[in-house]
């Protein structure tokens, strides 16, 4: 019972802060889903890694670890260290620029405007909310199951559910990104420690040395995989480096960009986010390799961490430690309830004629009925559907906002580009997604198991789609390789084919690209004589 | 292309591959730390490698022209009507 204490003490903690930012908000939609444009660079750091991480980090790291070894880490978690910060320093600096100067507060809008498009911007903004509810739903399911297993069952699953949508939801009404970004301080700190004191407990409490579980797994032929990467195939690993991209293009981590008070606040982000995804990942995957021995044969090999934390830490620790899990899982969620309500509201409800009629406070408004009734509906659906379908969409939109990376590239450093481009490349990534959806469900019953050789799913097509135990494979890669690569092409080509944007507004988006590459005290030639001049 | 722009982009390319560490693919030894299987270590250590050309690319690449950006439309919609 203590853990559920202690994990309630820490759900009070956020209500109260949400209150608290409820207090200082303003009744317009820039303070609301912005923050007002003003967070500082440490709580940027520390909202923007919130918003990333979900509950995967911890307890699906370690589960994976438990079933898959430490191949795991370079997987996920090092390519990650790599790309996002990449994306991070290259777009999400842009995009916060851009917001700056034009007042743009989702990519949608930004699209709208660079394109001189609405329809087609409707498209990418569907296709955008189809790909991001199935993950917050997911969340409120990954909550829901945490808080049943810390209680031992005493939380019913459909209350843990509950409880964690009504935390979400009064922290987002009240406090919008303010209430957000106060809370992910928190919660960041909080499961960036949660490694570190769960690997000194557990190691404090074992009668042997990690060194010599680690030996008896790899000199044991049946478990010398976890140690090594032998049975994860080196064209999956490569293919799996391209997953990474599609951080910057998930709509709650290109709003949080557009919320930092300085571009410069992006400097300690970028250095910082290898390093705190190293202090989360490589305890959980190692404790989750350490698990396997420890704790054979689990059915629910995800909720691994929780069984050594059950068995190794004093209670009153483990329900501390819970708080950090459940942390995790709010950090991302707050941000996915209050990202779908602002691109309802701006995307849809303002640009439609909304704002014109209802104002801004009715803008605020619409924004606070849209997180009551989304999150009741995302909690209804997390009670009556199986986990495994919205496990399936979070993994294929991985992939989705992966290909879409291609187009927010090509809207910021390529002029030429066009809307006909865009739209090329979301019905790729559309029609990939439905493909992938259909190849990996009537192979489904097929599927090898675990250390098997991958099947040919239409023997005569050859190698070209082949199941694995958990995936559907391009000549071995994973879909996003294609997905990413026909983006690319698909921009390129039907923007090369179509009529570029107006002069003004390229004008508008590349004002002193010559002053950029020459430096600042070079004189800036005007855009649009600059644009003349090179032809289209 | 400018030699600084050409030596950040091998910098990013050559940490790019040292990803791929096929050489750690099936060695689970040596352990480092005495308890830390070689392909772990390795990319955990790439995890500070990825840091450092982050730290390396803010000192020589920042977009220093961003940093006196200004407001020019409080809001697109209320510019478009």
């Amino acid at each position: 019972m203590i853990p559920v204490v202690v994990v309630s003490i820490y759900l009070v903690i956020i209500g109260v802060i949400g209150t608290l930012a409820f207090r200082k908000s303003k009744a317009n939609t820039e303070d609301f889903f912005l923050a007002n444009r003003a967070v500082g660079s440490m709580v940027f750091f520390l909202s923007i890694f919130a918003t990333n991480m979900t509950a995967f980090a911890i307890l699906g790291s370690s589960g994976q670890a438990y079933r898959q070894g430490i191949g795991i880490y370079g997987l996920m978690a090092s390519s990650s260290g790599f790309v996002i910060p990449l994306t991070i320093f290259f777009i999400g600096t842009r995009l916060w620029a851009i917001g700056k100067r034009f007042g743009h507060q989702t990519q949608v809008a930004f699209f709208r405007d660079r394109w001189e498009c609405s329809g087609i911007g409707t498209v990418i903004f569907a296709l955008s909310v189809v790909m991001l509810v199935p993950y917050m739903i997911i969340s409120i399911m990954g909550g829901g199951r945490v808080l049943t297993d810390i209680s031992g069952g005493r939380v019913i699953y459909p209350l843990g559910c509950a409880v964690v949508a009504l935390v979400v939801t009064a922290n987002v009404f009240f406090g919008g990104m303010r209430g957000t970004v106060w809370v992910n301080i928190f919660q960041t700190v909080l499961f960036l420690l949660f490694g570190a004191v769960a690997v000194a407990i557990i190691s404090h409490s074992l009668p042997g040395s990690f060194g010599d579980y680690i030996q008896k797994i790899a000199t044991n032929p049946k478990t010398r995989y976890l140690v090594t990467r032998e049975r994860m195939p080196e064209r999956y690993f490569w293919s799996y480096t391209l997953i990474p991209l599609s951080s910057i293009m998930f709509p709650h981590m290109a709003i949080m960009c557009f919320a930092a008070r300085q571009v410069t606040a992006f400097k300690r982000t970028v250095v910082l986010y290898p390093l705190a995804i190293l202090a989360i990942w490589l305890p959980c995957v190692f404790l989750g390799v350490l698990g396997s021995q420890l704790e054979p044969g689990l059915k629910n090999p995800d909720g691994i961490l929780l069984h050594l934390l059950t068995d190794h830490a004093p209670v009153w620790l483990a329900g501390i430690l819970g708080a950090g899990i459940i942390s995790a899982v709010m950090g991302s969620d707050t941000h996915q309830v209050l990202a779908v309500s602002t691109m309802f509201t701006k995307d849809v409800f303002a640009h439609y004629g909304g704002k014109t009629k209802y104002g801004e406070r009715g803008s605020v408004h619409f924004a606070r009925g849209f997180i009551v009734v989304v999150t009741l509906i995302a909690y209804v659906i997390a009670l009556i559907t199986p986990a495994s379908i919205f496990e399936l969409a979070v993994r294929f939109a991985f992939s989705g906002f992966a290909a879409m990376a291609p187009v927010m590239i090509a809207a910021l450093f390529w002029k030429r580009s066009t809307k006909y481009g865009a739209l090329a490349s979301t019905l790729w990534v559309a029609g990939w997604l439905a493909l992938t959806w259909y190849l990996q469900t009537i192979s489904d019953g097929t599927a090898p198991g675990p250390g098997k050789p991958p099947l040919l799913i239409f023997p005569a097509l050859g190698h070209l789609f082949e199941r694995t135990i958990v995936n559907v494979t391009v000549f071995g890669f994973l879909p996003v390789m294609p997905m990413v690569l026909g983006s690319a092409v698909c921009m390129v080509v039907v923007s090369l084919l179509t009529a570029p944007p107006s002069r003004e507004t390229i004008a508008k988006y590349f004002p002193q690209q010559r002053s950029e590459t020459l430096g600042q005290g070079a004189k800036a030639e005007p855009a649009i004589q600059q644009y003349a001049s090179r032809g289209r | 292309m400018k030699l600084k722009t050409c030596l950040l982009t091998v910098l990013v390319a050559a940490v790019y591959v040292l990803h791929q560490d096929f050489w750690n693919w099936k060695q689970a030894d040596p352990l480092i730390f005495g308890f830390l299987p070689i392909g772990l270590a390795y990319q955990a250590g790439y995890s500070i490698l990825a840091a450092a050309m982050m730290s390396v690319l803010v000192a020589a690449a920042w977009p220093k022209h961003l940093e006196n950006v200004e407001p020019e439309v409080k809001d697109p919609e209320d510019d478009r009507s």
